[in-house]
């Protein structure tokens, strides 16, 4: 496993953040209600597992900062994909986020001649802007907090990318993202159109032989509040299938998430990655575990 | 006759609408459970060094006899509000968000103390939430 290099500078930037600013250590005003600033999404944004959500990371207030680290395991029948990062929500503004993903194939290596155990990485830089709405305080108003945002995704298998047939190894997702609380209701949900090019999230690159253009695409998730600490509920995210290679489809999870307090929560789903290269059926847990502040 | 056919499911909607206010107030135990909530509540206040500063001026006897008949309106009991309107209750006292999440959070537990089902809660801060837009000024 390689060290997340970038990831480590980003957390010594974080801790080292507070000594800058004025107010150190309070400008962490922990502000924010449990859960209101979701967990770490697969690509390192506050969000659900698979889908991104409008809500900005963390639990510091429009007059504070807050920030987390993520370790995310998402073992398949056939391979297994593992994520860890750093994010931080500022001024409960903006959202600055990096996630490292680790993509092993295991035996189908071998079978796709790449050598078993062969693994496929990506960087993603994320950025975050809340434009409009509060998702928890307007429940006066039909009006959805809004952000727009973007994914930079850099992976280091450029040859076997174009070996598969997609045409690049670098790209970039832009999104809008709704969320809104209905609180009477107990019920977030959160919707996303993502215009992106990338082929099973970017780990087998970016536009294909297929279809080399940017496309719309969906992810919405609806989260039942149980309880404070305690959130069940369910995502859907399309992509594009722009490789010849494989048709590639919608994944999907039921997902429970525990918030022990704002320090700590732990994530477990049931996902469907859908069809991943050669290996239908891909189905599986998702683990995921949120430290910060 | 179109007419009436289209009115007569939206006579239900807000007579189910109507019965759910009142629901709200039953639901949370009449006005001798919101009482229990607000004494529980006001007394979290007055013991979280977040917030308790906020309280130095207050008549405390009053504060609580005031958010109780607020609580009892906001729930659609048979109460009116007749003290200052949020704006003007908070001018001065330079409230975050941060201060305001603490106020839900102890109400929170006080409704928990009380025994309210979170849903219920829920029904009862979604009228609440939008107070955040009159009672943080900073």
């Amino acid at each position: 496993m390689r060290l997340p290099i970038p990831a480590l500078a980003m957390a010594a930037a974080l801790i080292c953040l507070p000594a800058h600013a004025q107010t150190s250590w309070d400008m962490f005003d922990g502000g924010k209600l449990l859960a209101t600033g979701g967990v770490s999404q697969v690509e390192g944004a506050g969000g659900g597992g698979l889908a991104n959500w409008a809500l900005i990371t963390g639990y510091g207030t429009r007059d504070g900062i807050g920030g987390n680290v993520h370790y995310t395991a998402v073992p398949l029948p056939d391979y297994s994909l593992q994520s860890a990062g750093v994010a931080v929500g500022l001024l409960d503004r903006l959202e600055l986020s990096y996630a490292w993903q680790e993509f092993d194939t295991k035996d189908v290596g071998t079978a796709l001649g790449l050598g078993r155990g062969f693994t496929f990485h990506q960087n993603i830089f994320g950025a975050k802007l809340k434009l409009i709405g509060d998702a928890v305080y307007d429940q006066d108003s039909w009006l959805p907090q809004i952000s727009v945002g973007l994914q930079h995704k850099e992976n280091d298998r450029a040859a076997v990318i174009a070996a598969v047939g997609g045409k690049n190894s670098v790209g970039t997702d832009y999104y809008i993202a709704a969320s809104k609380l209905f609180l009477a209701q107990s019920l977030l949900v959160n919707l996303t159109l993502r215009e992106t090019k990338a082929n099973q999230f970017g780990i087998l690159g970016f536009g294909g032989d297929k279809h080399n253009d940017y496309s719309t695409q969906f992810e919405g998730s609806a989260a039942y509040l149980v309880s404070r600490r305690f959130a069940v509920g369910a995502e859907l995210r399309t992509k594009p299938s722009n490789l010849g290679v494989a048709h590639e489809g919608a994944a999907w999870d039921l997902f429970a998430a525990y918030f022990f307090n704002k320090n700590l929560s732990l994530t477990a789903a049931y996902a469907d990655m859908g069809n991943l290269v050669i290996k239908n059926d891909q189905q599986g847990a998702y683990l995921s575990l949120q430290a910060g502040l | 006759m179109k007419l009436l056919a289209l009115s007569a499911p939206l006579l239900v909607l807000f007579a189910l609408a109507a019965h759910a206010e009142d629901a709200l107030f039953a639901d949370m135990g009449g006005q001798a459970g919101i009482d229990r909530i607000v004494d529980a509540s006001v007394d979290n206040y007055l013991a979280d060094d977040r917030i308790k500063t906020i309280f130095d001026e207050s008549n405390i006897d009053r504060l609580r006899a005031e958010f109780k008949v607020q609580f009892c309106q906001i729930a659609g009991g048979p109460c009116q509000y007749k003290g200052h309107d949020m704006t003007m209750a908070h001018k001065g006292l330079h409230l975050t968000n941060a201060d305001f999440n603490a106020v839900v959070e102890d109400l929170q537990d006080a409704m928990d103390k009380a025994g309210l089902p979170f849903a219920t809660q829920n029904r009862f801060l979604a009228r609440l939430a939008p107070m955040q837009h009159q009672v943080v000024s900073r």
